[in-house]
């Protein structure tokens, strides 16, 4: 039976090891500070008993004020998983880094967020639309897209 | 003396009859050797994600039959689950057992497919196709007494299904999974040790167990590789844990095994049926639902193994009666991450073999 | 031999002038009537035959009883095609196996399935370059309005928008029968077109 490890436990684990990365945490997720989402991510890909090496889904929910970017990351090995969020404040030039380099499979749903969000990803290797044409204005999953 | 030759681009798709749809590969060749391959999607964009936002729980159902169009039941299913995640419902034991068995019949029914049009691009033109669509055609007649429709079934309610199965139903499916077995058997003897067939697809389009797990390919793509991961298992949904059933996988992750791992899986899903059948308890098919259902404030995720792969719907509820954000985990979608790595190096008439074998579905990819 | 200029004259400018004359006399005196337009000719010829109605017939009888379909399926309704082109409602009972990827080997266009403005060019260049005489089915509700997901950012909706339609299928989508019957009525179309 697959295990959902507690957002506080692991976020508390990770206050200890980079200080200043975690904003708050719950049962089910913790939120990571944009600029610390590579180091954990990395720290909890290869971290042995964490071993996050697949990568469910990547999504963002847009709330106005901010957009929210959801991970949620499985371990095989463990047969456990994880979500994990940052956050992207305003509504312009908004990004994060880019977590690619460590699972391929963020490669389409990021392009997908950044097309359809207009969240743009840096350091990802082929930052373009996805599904929709060049020349299409807006971004329609914006909860303010008519 | 080497000879130099001049890549050249070509494009395949998004109007070609073995791309399943209206994806598009622009390819670069050196002579018949591909050498880069970038995939283009959206020609079957229909934003869906969007359109949900202006429906109530229900009403979203319909849509997501249209999701991947090859297995609507288990689309459905993933999507109640997670409704009924997210609003805390519990399911009567019928309605359970009336899941289980159409989602195992499901599977049967889009592996049929895609084997059956894995075969047609190896070359079988058309008679294993025919042969795996007379199968297909029973099912559907199945799906057909239960919910009167024979694609867009619309069959799962959140806390329950539509309707109780006719008694003919049962008569008909203790007949059908009786026959199945044969049936697959006969596609065995037809096909598993064909030499064209083995010519084609052993070792063409590796994928290892590595990249595999980092690109988050999942279903067959990733079973074929050797690792044992499956939902069913690993995360057991709906009544998963009480049935026995084994995990087929591959060795090499090659465009064979891909294709032995669902024949397999047939026959696994053949025994679940068995199970459950025999199982089934009478009683109530659905819980009580308001019909403008308010979940609480939240978010869930709901994921089940599709016949393609991990299909997840995540919602987020604001308390209204519709959903805040509806995301959908796309196993089509992400099981392509991969694919340039799997043709590099082949030759152009290896693509489709490739493509075929990963199975998409591009109402699911585009969504 | 000395050569007299005068003897190689054998008429005179006066006479060649009048032979000319005459000549053009005898074209007008026989143009006085107007040539009959061909058809009308033929009309006149062939009075109380029935060759051309036949030929009508037949171009039609050959036209409708061997429909070759464009490969079209951009969604779901391509299920139910292939349902109806496989072994149980066999389509090819009304001569319809064949099924064609390229357009320019095909005479109809069975739409099955959502249109999107990004799908939308490749549609009309099909569309243009399938050879005259053409036909197209819109099957399924998306083809016809755009369905279920007509008031979405990126979907067509109904081919008419790009492609006149002959036929429309309605339903969601539409049984192998539904789209047997659209065949039909479509080769009851074709059955009453003029030719010549």
């Amino acid at each position: 039976m697959a295990l959902t490890l507690s957002g506080e436990e692991i976020g508390a684990k990770l206050e200890e090891k980079f200080p200043g990365s975690i904003v708050e945490s719950d049962k089910d997720s913790f939120l990571v500070r944009s600029e610390f989402l590579l180091p954990v991510a990395d720290y909890l890909k290869d971290t042995p008993g964490l071993d996050f090496d697949f990568l469910s889904y990547i999504t963002a929910v847009d709330y106005y004020e901010y957009f929210e970017v959801v991970y949620r990351l499985t371990s095989l090995e463990h047969n456990h998983s994880l979500v994990m969020k940052a956050r992207c404040y305003g509504r312009d030039n908004l990004s994060l880094p880019s977590v690619v380099s460590l699972w391929r499979g963020a490669d389409f749903q990021e392009r997908e967020i950044y097309d359809l969000m207009g969240i743009s990803f840096d350091s990802h290797p082929n930052m373009r639309c996805i599904f929709l044409w060049d020349s299409f204005e807006g971004h329609p999953l914006r909860r303010d897209y008519l | 003396m080497a000879i130099k030759t001049e890549p050249f681009v070509l494009n395949m798709g998004p109007q070609h009859p073995s791309t399943h749809g209206v994806f598009r590969m622009r390819l670069t060749l050196d002579g018949e050797v591909v050498v880069d391959l970038e995939p283009i999607f959206g020609y079957l964009h229909r934003g869906i994600e969007k359109l949900v936002e202006g429906r109530t729980y229900a009403q979203i159902i319909p849509i997501t039959d249209r999701l991947d169009y090859a297995a609507p039941m288990s689309n459905n299913l993933a999507y109640v689950l997670a409704v009924e995640k997210l609003a805390g419902i519990t399911v009567p034991e019928r309605a359970e057992y009336l899941r289980v068995i159409m989602a195992e019949l499901q599977r049967i029914a889009s592996h049929l497919l895609a084997v059956g049009s894995f075969l047609n691009d190896c070359g079988a033109y058309f008679t294993p196709f025919l042969y795996m669509w007379r199968e297909r055609e029973s099912i559907v007649d199945l799906f057909d007494m239960v919910c009167g429709q024979r694609l867009t079934y619309n069959y799962m309610r959140i806390g329950g299904v539509s309707h109780d199965v006719p008694d003919e139903f049962l008569v008909a499916l203790d007949k059908f999974v009786g026959r199945m077995p044969f049936f697959i058997d006969e596609y065995d003897q037809l096909l598993a040790e064909n030499e064209i067939l083995l010519a084609r697809t052993k070792g063409v389009g590796i994928l290892s167990k590595e990249l595999a797990i980092n690109s988050s390919a999942s279903g067959p793509v990733l079973r074929g590789t050797g690792v044992e991961w499956d939902i069913r298992r690993a995360a057991p949904y709906s009544i998963y844990d009480r049935f026995k059933f084994d995990i087929p996988i591959g060795s090499v992750g090659d465009c064979y095994d891909r294709y032995r791992v669902r024949v397999e899986e047939m026959r696994q899903s053949v025994r679940i049926i068995n199970q459950a059948m025999k199982q089934l308890p009478p009683g109530e098919i659905r819980s009580e639902v308001p019909p403008l259902l308010r979940p609480p404030v939240g978010e869930a995720y709901g994921h089940i193994e599709s016949p393609k792969g991990e299909l997840g719907f995540y919602l987020v509820s604001d308390g209204s009666i519709a959903p805040y954000r509806l995301h959908i985990r796309p196993p089509s979608l992400i099981n392509l991450t991969a694919l340039r790595d799997m043709i590099i190096g082949w030759k152009i008439q290896d693509v489709v073999v490739v493509l075929g074998s990963i199975d998409i579905c591009l109402g699911e990819v585009d969504r | 031999m000395e050569i007299d200029i005068n003897e190689k004259q054998v008429y005179s400018s006066t006479e060649l002038n009048k032979v000319e004359a005459e000549t053009i006399e005898a074209l007008r005196m026989g143009s006085q009537q107007v040539i009959p337009d061909p058809d009308e000719w033929l009309a006149q010829e062939l009075k109380g035959n029935v060759l051309l109605t036949t030929v009508d017939f037949f171009l039609n009888w050959a036209r409708r009883s061997s429909l070759w379909t464009m490969l079209c399926f951009p969604a779901c309704c391509a299920m139910e095609f292939m349902s109806a082109s496989a072994s149980r409602f066999d389509l090819s009972r009304f001569g319809m196996e064949i099924l064609r990827a390229s357009p320019r080997q095909a005479d109809l266009m069975i739409t099955a399935g959502t249109l999107t403005w990004k799908m939308a060019p490749q549609i009309k260049r099909i569309y243009d370059q399938m050879a005259e005489p053409k036909w197209v089915i819109a099957m399924g509700a998306c083809a016809i309005t755009g369905g279920t997901f007509a008031q979405s950012y990126s979907v067509v909706p109904g081919y008419n928008h790009l492609i006149p339609v002959d036929v429309y299928v309605p339903g969601c989508p539409p049984r192998p029968e539904a789209l047997i019957h659209a065949i039909q009525m479509l080769q009851d179309k074709i059955a009453k077109r003029k030719n010549l």
